[in-house]
């Protein structure tokens, strides 16, 4: 589970352009949006896209989407357990 | 009836270089990307506005040429948030078009980037320029062949007649592959050089 934490919070950082932050600047419980990294809508919409390219896992409903980008650690929790590939 | 407007600062990047108001002001290697040469200039301004990682290279110039503008200009942040802007560019976000492009290729790995679609209109950058200043004026975006200092000075000449804006951001911005050029200036009643579509043009040409 910590090496896809990890492997998420690179992605991030690098999918999401987050130049000024670095892995160890993401707690695992850090709110994505909001307070937490300031993630916008379309960063929300490329974390969608993240899901199903690199995990196989296919998000249409918007309300799940909500729930499961709460931080990495729900992040991380939902995709090892969903993930088809 | 007509106005006699002003000029009160211009900049222009291109070649790794900025000026202003026809002095050098920075200048780095000629080898950097784009990318890397706008990283660097944001860095050392420390702009602290990390949407800016996110923009294209469009907007990331369009964004870097309005900063040094602005704070040459010195404006009251009222006069600011009615600027108008009228800019212009000939590839319009072509440079981007074909990012988005790449990921829609290959039907059997579709996965479009929403970040990159998002930027696959060349306003964008007036609209990037409008929300790190609040600017609420006028605007308009022209596509063309070569900067067209007869059309833009009709245009911003109109707006401030008719009392829309007071001042006017105008200007070329145009990227494609690894050219870019970025000619900014803001018109006003007031300022330090002439206007006149002849006058943009010897700056243009000669910067």
């Amino acid at each position: 589970m910590d090496a896809l934490k990890k492997e998420l919070k690179e992605s991030i950082i690098e999918q999401l352009n987050l130049e000024d932050f670095t892995v160890e600047d993401i707690a695992d419980d850090d709110t994505l949006f909001g307070d937490g990294l300031g993630l916008d809508s379309i960063d929300a919409l490329e974390l969608i896209v993240m899901l199903d390219k690199d995990y196989g896992i296919k998000l249409t409903d918007p309300n799940e989407g909500k729930a499961v980008f709460v931080s990495v650690e729900v992040l991380a929790t939902y995709i090892a357990k969903h993930r088809t590939k | 009836m007509k106005k006699q407007l002003k000029i009160i600062a211009y900049c222009r990047i291109k070649n790794n270089a900025i000026s202003l108001n026809g002095k050098s002001i920075i200048t780095k290697d000629k080898d950097l990307s784009f990318s890397d040469f706008a990283k660097q200039i944001y860095k050392e301004k420390q702009l602290a506005y990390p949407k800016f990682f996110k923009m294209d290279n469009l907007c990331k110039l369009a964004f870097l040429t309005s900063e040094f503008l602005f704070e040459a200009a010195k404006l009251d942040s009222e006069i600011i948030k009615n600027t108008g802007i009228v800019l212009s560019n000939k590839a319009s976000s072509l440079d981007t078009d074909r990012n988005h492009q790449d990921t829609i290729n290959d039907k059997d790995n579709y996965f479009p980037s929403p970040a990159v679609f998002v930027y696959t209109l060349a306003n964008i950058m007036i609209g990037e320029i409008s929300i790190r200043h609040q600017i609420k004026g006028e605007n308009a975006f022209f596509v063309s062949e070569k900067f067209n200092e007869t059309l833009i000075e009709h245009y911003a000449s109109s707006l401030i007649i008719n009392r829309k804006s007071s001042h006017i951001l105008c200007g070329w911005v145009n990227v494609d592959n690894n050219n870019y050029d970025a000619f900014m200036y803001l018109v006003a009643e007031e300022g330090s050089y002439n206007y006149s579509k002849e006058i943009i043009k010897n700056i243009y040409t000669q910067n």
